[in-house]
């Protein structure tokens, strides 16, 4: 199949950016998105000209690397589906692509497509955790978790930390990322000493990057894992009442 | 040098817990005074940093990713293996050392490989403490399946996703240490250089992918967390940037490299689709407990997979191992299915497959049970195939995994530079010539939690008082300036082709001569073809852009140039192992049944190659192993 690409192309993080089109010719209905933009690249390296930069490692849709805006869409039309695992055949031979790095005031562009989600990581760095250090621990079967709880934890554990539920949402929010980072440890019985101080942590520092949510739901049909935003309510009671759990009498 | 693997005198059952009363410890208030640098945030640099940070060392630790969490050990699917008998069915630390030194076809260390078998156990419990959402039966206890190379149930998952859960739980333990300050994290930085200063590790040199600047970075220890080097193959189920490039560089200044030759190719991943591809995608092997592997008998059947009535069918792994069946170890499964498909029997359009077969689970439990218990898999197989393996059988290959050979390492994990240590996928210790399923995310944690914490103590104690080297030291400056010679170069060189070009036709020649199979003819075709192909990249490579802004064509060039070196190695030592064993087989060495058949009276040794210039032989200095508790024996999962 041949498609025409419209790219976002930018220097660097302070150069301006502009539209660049590109035809990408025989391309193969099994080749990933990721593959044909591979493909491309080869022809641009081969005329003397800088390949796109785009994000990527795994391929597999699960380190969550990869991300781009494919036609306005985060993670481009298959629902429930990263960039890299998106694959030729859902396009038609002829179509225009317009592709576009993450677009979200809390990422800014690093270069072409790829953008800087490091706030992701200072979140998590708030209070994503449960505080047992290596050798502490008590034998697996001490803390028995009933299955259901289990898997609610894992649905939010699943979460792959790409950013799209960011770039979808028209506020630039990072709830759904959050609470799944927060849920995920908040359900468990272990996550249950450190649970408020938690809430109340990995919220306050996601407001100095990130939107604000008014619950338009973009973020959940964005994600490639499917994560929902009941999490998103969940996490918005045990911040409410870390408020008032964590007050301390000054 | 002589190799001194450094196991202590003891009996296997005694040796760790005795050993970790005889090393040097460093009391908790002078911890703070030792600085320590690890390289890699995949399973082992993560929970190493993490536990490092939490004791009360300085810790810096490097990542070329945006993110501590992006490490290939998110990949991992099916599992990881521990003895803790939770289901009485026998299991112990003894059976597990047992099953993985027969799995990896005694080329392993006794001492390591019980070691590792013994702090199964603790990686469970604090992974289950970490908030590791492991599979739950009803109960509300731990939940296991069955793997490749075992007759127990000794392997926890999360659903398809193990890795990525246990290396969240890792990158968690690490955030909180980042916070507390005794952690400073540095991401998209990639080590390029080793520096070592009278003889020790005394540091790294990275470059910084996003400005392009160089920088040093001194401290009293160096650890190598950085994984494997499968994508020497180039098509592998490694991540597009696993490389070997930070084990090499260490290599190049000294550190020897063990069994280069020990590679997995993993029995079930998606066969390829066309010449353009960029990976393969692996299927996590627990689908062998439920699936079944068959092909056509006639190599011209042209019907679909569900219309062959049985008969017409070859289950051969239930044919040729009925104790095993389609579970047994992956270089027995991988092999096999080469036969067949070499035999004109593969299956899919381009006949480069086999089928894993779900009807019978189907019929048996149900289509709910088995998506349930494979979550992610079955979705994930449709959505790169386009094909629905619920209705039609998958197809599967063998792909290039992972590779058990790696730097050499004492029992300590230290290399034979003093002051570098090696964990997890980068070392070589553990699997011998053939890893089993489930246990590459064991040793993993089980370096960086409880092993290098304790050992790397026993370096550091006698250097209390001594203050790390400053990187104005001669030594660092003469690394950055290599470093930016090697980056001037390629960005100079402005040839024809891309990186990528040069690093397909590499994984050809690997693919062809150095993978499933292996003669001398080839071996040494391999070894004529890679130094030309060597010196044609360098000379022809183009590499667009500048050095002082990301440039990913600039990062690959780097990695490929450590790749061509490598090839060479593997192919060397494929070649100097006239004997079959585990994943590496040697068509020279087989039993009349083609079976992998070892030679223990010449080949019971770790080869290690050491460094001695481009262009100039390595010497090869071996690690004679002795098996006092497992008797060596041919291995059979018939």
């Amino acid at each position: 199949m041949n498609l025409t690409l419209r790219v976002w192309r930018q220097a660097g993080p302070d150069a301006p950016g502009r539209f660049e089109t590109y035809q990408a010719t025989d391309v193969s209905e099994d080749a990933s998105f990721l593959e044909m933009l591979d493909h491309v690249n080869e022809s641009l390296i081969e005329s003397g000209e800088e390949p796109i930069e785009f994000a990527h490692d795994c391929r597999e849709g699960i380190c969550g690397t990869c991300g781009l805006m494919i036609n306005g869409q985060a993670h481009g039309p298959e629902r429930a589906t990263a960039t890299c695992q998106l694959h030729m055949r859902k396009f038609a031979d002829g179509d225009e692509i317009v592709i576009e790095p993450w677009r979200a005031a809390g990422f800014p562009i690093i270069k072409d497509l790829v953008v800087d989600r490091s706030a992701f990581d200072r979140i998590v760095e708030a209070g994503g955790y449960i505080s047992v250090d290596t050798g502490s621990a008590p034998d697996g079967n001490l803390i028995p978790v009933p299955k259901e709880v289990a898997d609610t934890s894992m649905d939010a554990a699943a979460c792959i930390a790409c950013g799209a539920c960011v770039a979808a949402c028209p506020n630039g929010a990072a709830q759904l990322f959050t609470s799944a980072k927060m849920q995920h440890l908040s359900v468990l019985p272990q996550g249950q000493p450190e649970r408020y101080e938690r809430a109340v942590a990995m919220v306050d520092t996601m407001e100095e990057f990130f939107g604000s949510c008014t619950n338009m739901g973009e973020c959940e049909a964005a994600c490639p894992k499917g994560i929902s935003i009941d999490f998103i309510a969940m996490m918005n009671k045990d911040y409410r009442k870390g408020l008032m759990k964590t007050r301390r009498s000054a | 040098m002589t190799l001194d693997s450094k196991i202590p005198d003891a009996p296997l059952q005694d040796m760790w817990r005795d050993h970790k009363f005889n090393m040097k410890l460093v009391n908790p208030n002078n911890k703070r005074k030792f600085e320590i640098i690890i390289v890699g945030t995949g399973l082992a640099g993560a929970s190493a940093a993490a536990t490092l940070g939490e004791l009360g060392y300085r810790v810096k630790v490097f990542t070329f990713h945006d993110s501590p969490r992006r490490a290939h050990s998110i990949a991992a699917q099916g599992g990881i293996n521990a003895a803790k008998d939770y289901h009485g069915e026998g299991d112990s630390v003894w059976r597990l050392f047992y099953d993985t030194v027969k799995g990896g076809d005694y080329r392993s260390r006794e001492a390591n490989v019980y070691r590792l078998a013994e702090v199964s156990n603790n990686i469970i419990d604090q992974c289950v403490a970490q908030g590791v959402p492991f599979a739950r039966e009803y109960g509300g206890f731990l939940d296991n399946r069955s793997f490749g190379g075992a007759q127990v149930r000794r392997t926890f998952y999360a659903r398809g996703q193990t890795g990525q859960q246990l290396l969240l739980g890792a990158y968690q333990a690490l955030a909180r240490q980042v916070a507390a300050g005794t952690v400073e994290l540095i991401t998209q930085s990639e080590m390029l250089e080793l520096v070592v200063v009278d003889g020790k590790a005394s540091g790294i040199v990275v470059r910084d992918l996003v400005t392009g600047e160089i920088t040093s970075h001194s401290a009293h220890a160096v650890v190598l967390g950085t994984g494997g080097y499968a994508n020497a193959f180039y098509l592998s189920t490694n991540a597009m940037a696993s490389n070997v490039t930070a084990a090499w560089r260490a290599h190049r200044k000294g550190a020897y490299f063990a069994n280069p030759c020990f590679t997995q190719i993993h029995p079930t991943a998606i066969p390829s689709s066309d010449e353009f591809q960029s990976k393969l995608t692996l299927m996590s092997e627990s689908l062998r407990n439920d699936g079944r592997i068959w092909v056509p008998n006639d190599p011209d059947e042209t019907r679909a997979a569900a219309d062959i009535p049985e008969a017409d069918r070859d289950y051969f792994l239930e044919r040729k191992y009925p104790a095993f069946g389609n579970l047994v170890p992956r270089d027995v499964a991988s092999r096999n299915a080469k036969e067949v498909v070499d035999a004109g029997k593969g299956v899919g359009p381009l006949k480069n497959g086999v089928y894993l077969d779900f009807a019978d689970a189907i019929s048996r439990v149900g289509k709910q049970a088995v998506d349930d218990k494979y979550d992610n898999l079955f979705e994930m197989y449709e959505r790169i195939t386009g094909e629905d393996p619920f209705t039609s059988p998958m197809r599967i290959y063998p792909a290039p995994h992972y590779t058990m050979g790696g730097l050499w390492v004492d029992y300590h994990l230290q290399t034979t530079i003093p002051g570098l240590f090696a964990i997890g996928e980068a070392n070589f210790s553990d699997h011998g010539a053939n890893r089993l399923g489930a246990s590459a995310l064991m040793q993993g944690l089980a370096d960086g939690y409880f092993v290098l914490p304790y050992t790397i103590g026993d370096y550091l104690a006698p250097m209390l008082g001594q203050s790390k080297v400053d990187t104005s030291a001669s030594e660092f400056a003469m690394a950055e300036q290599a470093v930016r010679e090697q980056t001037d170069k390629f960005l100079k060189t402005n040839g024809t082709r891309s990186v990528d070009w040069y690093h397909r036709e590499l994984g050809k020649i690997m693919w062809d001569h150095c993978g499933m199979a292996r003669n001398r003819a080839g071996l040494e075709k391999a070894l004529s073809e890679i130094p030309a192909l060597r010196e044609e990249f360098h000379t022809n490579v183009r590499v667009p852009g500048s050095g002082s802004s990301l440039n990913s064509s600039l990062e690959k060039a780097g990695r490929v140039a450590d790749f061509f070196e490598l090839s060479e190695l593997m192919c060397r030592d494929a070649l100097m192992r006239e004997e079959s064993c585990g994943g590496h087989f040697r068509e020279e060495s087989q039993t009349e049944e083609g079976e992998a058949l070892r030679d223990d009276d010449n080949f019971a040794f770790v080869g290690a190659w050491q460094w001695q210039g481009l262009g100039t032989d390595p010497a090869l200095h071996k690690e004679q192993l002795t098996f006092d508790n497992v008797a060596l024996s041919q291995r059979s999962y018939k």
